[in-house]
Order: structure tokens, then sequence, then C-alpha cells
């Protein structure tokens, strides 16, 4: 980078969330040169949230959830095309038009991609989608649109779960199927997972948890049903493949960064890291494709798909962009996130996965109104609330000063003292989905002890 | 004898045209146990620490001392859900909520624009000729009241009944002790008594007789909470009823008064009303209707800024303390309705929150909207005009302006 970060040539490479907020902080901090977003998608960014909730319930149209452009980015926009690479002596980013793009300074925001269902010739079945996209929104909700008589959807993570919420509340039948113990599970632990699998039961969801999908079956090209590991079968119109996401990393195969399937590595400062470890000075990273060393959850490279963490490390990375290095920031922003499903509103603070224990502190899962505290090794690292949000601000405080678990008694809505358990938050090699968000250092808990060949009994593993 | 304590400067009747010098004191001193017991916390960060930790409880049965409970609190039970703690608080603020706001009624308060517009134009051509207005009688009371009562449902005639047992009840709420104290609280209990009653008769009515109103609503939609009993009703209508104007008065007041203070921001915002939700928001902050919140009690030691406030001891918030905390707001004794991040306590913060919020913002934007441009022309008679007792809900008693040149 020259002397003056605020003239030159930014590329940002991804045109959703993070690209568009990364770009309008860069102008609103003051970068008078040229800068250019490349999207895949050929339309303006929009916003995913409504796609598994108001999309789906024929609330709003997938054509309508465009992102509101807070001030002019006066950039040009290049949609509609694919980047193929990064040429990084040459500065340059490579896009599938063989157009190629000059950099002073790169951003790399291209978020992930819905994993595809394995086998490509059940995939290709009439009737067998996935959801990520806002064209991949406007086809499920028109099958939906035209009531089949059973939709099967395939992993019970939060995108899984709304579809199956959604399609419950226009009175669909549905099969939902998880490889794991539980809905949400990979995301909240087995307390919470316990609480989805009730809720979804309780909303007529045919759920079923433990197995796998072994097949697809099809008859003239259409989807027909499915075969599980239990040797079990449906008949289904539509089967929604929720599995999770895969980072959209592949490009930058030839960059020399330190990009693979977790994601691309940067520094708390969203510097993207070379292939040494060793942090660049032009590169920059943000959103759910980056993995980051966040100090609340003891630097474990962090990587989150969530709403709220595009728009602030976005935020983070563009003004380090142009900014003299001693004005830059890190991005320390607590992770947070929020669903709405089976009528109950699930709002998360800290990094739940990141626990050994966990505790109902507020309301009962009876009730179905509660905040369930998160702790790791005597400390609290999260919190998640069901119909109580307004209390998250509290344990978002006590995460942030390390405040001691499990949290202390006398809360008002909570008559009797509620024991510790251990948060039971599986390996994610056992979900259908994938972990939202993935710790892409050590796994935290139970995976500390499988390496530990004769426990000391002394130290309690479980307190 | 003159006021020692702190929190007694405050609540005396001399500081109540300006408490923020005191309010800066308070913010210096910290978390500060007063000479009756009680807790007084001013700074942004503690209210806000108070204001979200689950262990503060609003329900005043957790005083360790009910001597303490303020004039507001005793014997008024059965308290509507500000009285109470989650679950029961939340349980009676959602059946409250179905007919007034989203998910299940999102159109209500926008469908009252027009209205709330209507009755401003009629007011302000009430004194269209004249040259001396009283602010609060002429628009900031009657504007509010009518909208509440229709919104409830009150038949326009009763309005002057509510404005007795309103004025009744505020006068109650002065925490100035005096001679005088214990027949202004019977009398404030007398009216809430009354109030409440009228209510409840009313929503009979509207069982038979139903109606567009919340009032109607409340007695014939019932959600998976279920319904409010008859006291239950009687208690939640008494509150909406009061809460629903009362501080609405002062909010539409105080921001005449702020405006007619600064006469660029006034031009600007003539000019310009797009400006206008910016600016009730500041006034929110700056000049907000409830300045404390006197009926918080721990139910355990709670910590803050390396002050334990003992189980059960009284806990004074001051909001409006915490407003021009100058370590949350820059300059913060300014008034500027551009201000960012403005995330200010006009309506509380956390599970209480203020539930009539979306009807105060709508209020008072469309009511400055259509008083400033005929407030051209006009001047106060005097500059701080006089007050209100309350130290709670501040705001002017009278706000008179005279016109010193043509429209």
């Amino acid at each position: 980078m020259n002397g003056e970060p605020r003239s030159g040539r930014i590329v940002i490479v991804g045109a959703s969330l993070a690209g568009l907020r990364a770009a309008e902080t860069l102008r609103d901090e003051g970068f008078t040169g040229s800068l250019t977003l490349v999207g895949e998608e050929p339309q303006p960014p929009y916003d995913r949230p409504p796609l598994s909730k108001q999309v789906l319930l024929g609330r709003t149209r997938a054509g309508d959830v465009g992102l509101p452009l807070r001030r002019e980015v006066d950039a040009r926009w290049k949609l509609g095309v694919r980047a193929e690479g990064v040429d990084p002596v040459g500065r340059q980013v490579i896009l599938a038009d063989g157009e190629r793009l000059p950099f002073d300074r790169l951003l790399i925001a291209t978020g992930t991609r819905a994993r595809p269902w394995p086998n490509p010739s059940e995939a290709r079945l009439d009737g067998v989608l996935t959801l990520r996209t806002s064209e991949d929104a406007a086809a499920l909700s028109a099958r939906l649109d035209a009531g089949p008589r059973r939709v099967l959807v395939i992993g019970a993570g939060f995108t899984g779960s709304e579809i199956a919420s959604a399609c419950r509340e226009r009175g669909l039948e549905v099969t939902v199927a998880e490889r794991g113990p539980a809905p949400l599970v990979g995301a909240l632990g087995g307390t919470l997972g316990a609480f989805a699998a009730g809720l979804q039961r309780a909303h007529g969801v045919d759920l079923r948890c433990g197995v796998t999908v072994t097949s697809l079956k099809g008859d003239h090209g259409r989807l027909t049903g499915a075969t599980f590991s239990d040797g079990s079968r449906i008949e289904a119109d539509v089967a929604v493949v929720a599995l999770g996401a895969v980072r959209n990393t592949e490009w930058l195969a030839g960059s020399d960064l330190a990009a693979g399937p977790r994601g691309v590595a940067c520094d708390a400062g969203c510097r993207a890291f070379n292939m040494y470890g060793i942090v660049t000075d032009d590169v920059f990273v943000a959103g759910d494709v980056a993995r980051f060393p966040h100090p609340l959850f003891e630097y474990q490279m962090l990587a989150l798909e969530h709403w709220g963490n595009a728009v602030a490390q976005a935020e983070v990375a563009a003004h380090n962009m142009v900014a003299m290095a001693p004005d830059r920031r890190p991005h320390l922003a607590v992770p947070a996130f929020w669903s709405s499903q089976f009528g109950v509103n699930i709002k998360s603070v800290g990094v739940p996965t990141f626990s050994d224990r966990v505790v109902i502190a507020q309301g009962s899962l009876r009730e179905g109104r509660l905040v369930a505290v998160y702790g790791y090794r005597g400390r609290i690292t999260a919190a998640v609330s069901v119909n109580r949000a307004k209390w998250l601000e509290h344990y978002q405080h006590l995460i942030e000063t390390a405040a001691p678990f499990p949290p202390g008694r006398g809360a008002a809505d909570r008559s009797e003292p509620a024991e510790p358990v251990p948060s039971d938050v599986p390996d994610p090699q056992l979900l259908s989905h994938g972990p939202t968000v993935a710790l892409t250092g050590h796994l935290p808990d139970r995976r500390l002890t499988l390496v530990r060949h004769d426990p000391p009994p002394a130290v309690a593993h479980r307190p | 004898m003159a006021p020692d304590t702190l929190f007694q400067r405050i609540t005396d009747y001399a500081s109540r045209a300006d408490p923020y010098p005191l309010y800066a004191e308070l913010r210096e001193s910290g978390v500060t146990r007063q000479a009756d017991g009680s807790y007084l916390v001013g700074t942004y960060h503690d209210i806000a620490a108070l204001l979200h930790d689950p262990r503060i409880s609003s329900d005043s049965r957790n005083r360790s001392d009910q001597d303490t409970v303020p004039l507001l609190r005793r014997g008024t039970r059965p308290a509507a859900f500000i009285g109470f703690d989650d679950p029961e608080h939340d349980r009676l603020r959602r059946i409250a909520m179905r007919p007034f706001g989203p998910p299940h009624s999102p159109g209500r308060i926008d469908a009252l624009s027009a209205e709330i517009t209507r009755i401003s134009d009629e007011l302000v051509d009430g004194f269209r000729d004249r040259d001396l207005i009283d602010v609060v009688e002429d628009f900031a009371y009657p504007l509010p009241v009518t909208v509440i009562c229709r919104l409830l449902g009150v038949p326009h005639e009763d309005v002057p009944r509510i404005h007795g047992w309103t004025n009744e009840i505020i006068s109650s709420l002065d925490l100035t002790p005096g001679k005088d104290e214990e027949s202004r609280r019977a009398a404030g209990l007398e009216a809430r008594q009354a109030m409440a009653a009228y209510l409840g008769d009313l929503s009979d009515k509207r069982r038979d007789d139903p109606s567009d109103d919340m009032l109607s609503a409340l007695v014939h939609d019932s959600g998976p909470d279920g319904r409010l009993t008859r006291t239950e009703l009687m208690a939640t209508a008494t509150l909406l009823l009061i809460a629903g104007h009362e501080t609405t008065v002062n909010l539409i007041t105080n921001g005449v008064l702020t405006l007619l203070r600064y006469p660029d921001t006034f031009r600007q915002l003539r000019e310009n009303p797009a400006l206008m939700p910016g600016a009730v928001e500041e006034l929110l902050r700056y000049e907000p209707p409830v300045h404390l919140l006197p009926q918080r009690t721990p139910l355990a030691d709670v910590e803050v800024s390396d002050v334990t406030i003992p189980e059960g001891a009284p806990l004074i918030l001051v909001l409006a303390a915490g407003n021009r905390d100058p370590l949350r707001f820059d300059a913060p004794d300014r008034f500027d309705p551009a201000r960012e991040n403005n995330q200010h306590y006009g309506f509380g913060s956390g599970v209480h929150n203020c539930f009539g919020a979306p009807l105060a913002r709508l209020e008072t934007q469309l009511a400055l909207r259509t008083l400033l441009p005929r407030l051209e022309g006009f001047q106060l008679t005097e500059d701080p005009p006089p007050y209100r007792r309350s130290p709670i809900l501040r705001g002017p008693r009278h706000l008179r302006i005279e016109r010193v040149s043509g429209p």
C-alpha cells in the first residue's frame, strides 16, 4: 500500500451483505479511489434472513428482499460474473469473462454456498432443491405454493428447521431427517436441541433424528421419495437439502492465501494470511468466508455464518483498508444471531458451542420462554434466549467480562434454582448440516478427552 | 430545613426547572447510598447494567422495608404489568400488546396518523387568532388525552372526568414530603380506584357492544396466554390511560420549550419536517418526560461499579441523568436533532421498555409538525416556566407564549 490509503484501486469480490457494507464504509471513511464490486449473482445485493421465513410463507416475494443502500457507493458493479482467481504478484483479480481487475487492496467477501446433495444424479431430480440464494427461495416458494403432498427437509440446522416451520405454518406435511441427535443441536447443544425436537413434534413435524437419507428416489426424473439409514422410506414431492454451507474459497487456489474449506484465515484486523501464515497488507477478508481469532474464545479461529458478523466484520475490514496502521481496529464483536421458527424467537449471543455446561438461568423449558447460559471451564461464554431476547444484553456483558459460570442466583423470573448440566455439543461430524459457527482451531469440551488416555481422577471432567 | 442528601435536593421542587447540574453531581459521585437507605444511580452504563439485570425487580413487594416504597406503588394492588416481574409481567404485557402492536395488530398505531393530525389541526385552529397561548392547556394536554381515549374507547364526553382523576393521581406521585402527604396519597388512591372502576364498567359495555377500540379487543380477543381477568383489565387499562397521555403531554411541551430555546433548530425543523423523527428522539434524550424510576429492588446483592447494592434495598435509576452522561453522548448538554447512535433512556430499556413508545413517537412528531408553523413570532412569557411538582414525570405545568410580531 502506498502512503495514501484513501486513494488507489479497491476491488471487492462478493456483492452480498458484507461486500455492500464494506463498500459503504469505504466511502463513509473517505476513500476516493476507484471501487469495483464483483458479484456472481446477477441481481444487486439482497437480504438472506427473510428467504427461509417470510418468503417461504408467501408474505414477501424473493425478488423483494433487496438490501437498502445506506449511501451512494460510486462503484463499478460487475454482477453476474464469477471471480476465478487472484494473481498475487500482478495483484489482479481474474474474472470468468476474461477481464483482469488490478487492485491496490482487495477485499474477499465471497461467503458460502449451499452444500449440494452428494449424489449428482439424485440431486438433478426435479423437486430436489437447496436454499441459499433468492433464486432458490423463489423456486422453493413456488413448489410450496403448488401444494406438495410431503416435503422432506434433509438437515435440521437453522435453515432446515425454518423451512420445516414454514411448511407446517402452510399446513404442509413435512419430514425432517437429521443425522445428529436433535434439531439445532450443532449450534445450541443438547438441552435446547431436545427442546427444539419437542417443538417440532408439537407442530406436527415428522422428525427423524439419528438417521441419514441414504437415497432419493425418482420416477421419470421427478422426485418420488427417499430411503433412510434405518431402512424406512417415505414418499415426498419436494426435498430440500439443508446440509449447511460450503465456503467459496476454491477460486483462491492459486493465490498463495491461507484459503481452504474452512475459509480464509485472517488476523483480528481482517487482513488475510498467506499460505505461510504471514499476514498480508493488501488483502482483507470479511463475512461468512472469513475465519478469525477471537479473544473471548481463547483466540480460536472462528468462522461465523451470522448476519451481524458480516456487517461488523465488513465495517472493520473497510476501516482498516483505508486507515494508517496505528488507527486500525480489531474485529471483536460478540457473535450474535437469531431465528424465528414454530412460533418462537431464538436469539443467541456468544458461542454456545464453546462450552462444557449449560444452565437455564431464567424461565423454563416447560414455559417455552427461557434464557440458557453456557459456560466453559467456569466462565460464561454464551447465552441463548427463547422468547426472552430483551435479557440478552445482560448476558452479553457477562460474556465480555468473562464472568464466572454459573451466573448468580436471583433472577426475577426463576423461583427454583436450576443446576448446570453438560452442554452436549456434538462433534460437527455427527451433524447432517455442519455448524453455523465453526471453531476451526480445536474444539473445547469433550473433544479434549478423546486424546486423554488415562484421565486423572482428581480432575473432574464434568463438575 | 434545607434538603441535604442528593436525592432530597433532586426531588426538591426548587430543582425542578433545572435538575441537570444535580444529575452531573450524581454521575460524579457514582452509585451512592442515601441517608434513607436508598441507592441512587445516574451514569449511563450503570443504568444499562441494572435495567438489563434479571435480578432487579419491579415488584414493590420485594422491598425489605415497605415504608420506602414510593407513593406511586404503595397500596395500589392489583398492579398493572409495570409493577410485576417476568413471567407475570411478560404474560400481562403480551396480552395487552395483542390489540396494540405487531405481530397481531401491526397497523393499529399508523392508522391513527390521520386522526392525530386532524385533532392537532383543530386544536391549532382554536387559537389561531390569539396572542397568548398556554401550550399545555391549549394543545399538549388535550391532544394526547383525546388520542388515548379514542384508542382505548373512552367516550369523548368523559375526558374531563379522566382529567380530574389523572391530576389527583399525578399529584400523589410527588416525592417531596409535606404536611399534606397522606391526604394527597389517599386522594390519588381514590382517583385510581375510581378510574379503574370506570374502565371496568366501560369494558363490560364493550363486551356486549363491541367497537374497534382496544378495550373491545381486550375483552373479546384471546390468544395463547388467555384473556385478562376483569381485575387485570382494570389495572392494565388504567395504566395505559394514564401513561398513555401524562408522558406525552410533557414530551410535547418540553419539545416546544426546547425549540423556543433553540431558534436555529426550530427554523430547520419547520423548513425540513423530515428531520422531525430525529428531533423527537433527541428530545427523548435531552428532556425526557420520565426522569427517574423509583421502584426497582435487587433480589440479590448486586454489584455495580464496585458498589454492592444489598438485596431488598430501594434502588432509584435516574434515567435523565444517564441521558446526559458525557461518557456515552458527545456534548450531552447540546440539543442536536441530527445526533447519531442516540440510544437514550427516554423510554427506559430492557423488558419494561415503554409499551406506548410507538404511539408517543408518532404523536409527538405529528403534533410538532402541526404546531411549529403556527408558533412563528411567538416567545416565552417566562423562562423557565412553572413546573409541575413531580420529579418523576417532569414537565411544565403551563407553557405560556405570546405573540411578539405578526404571523
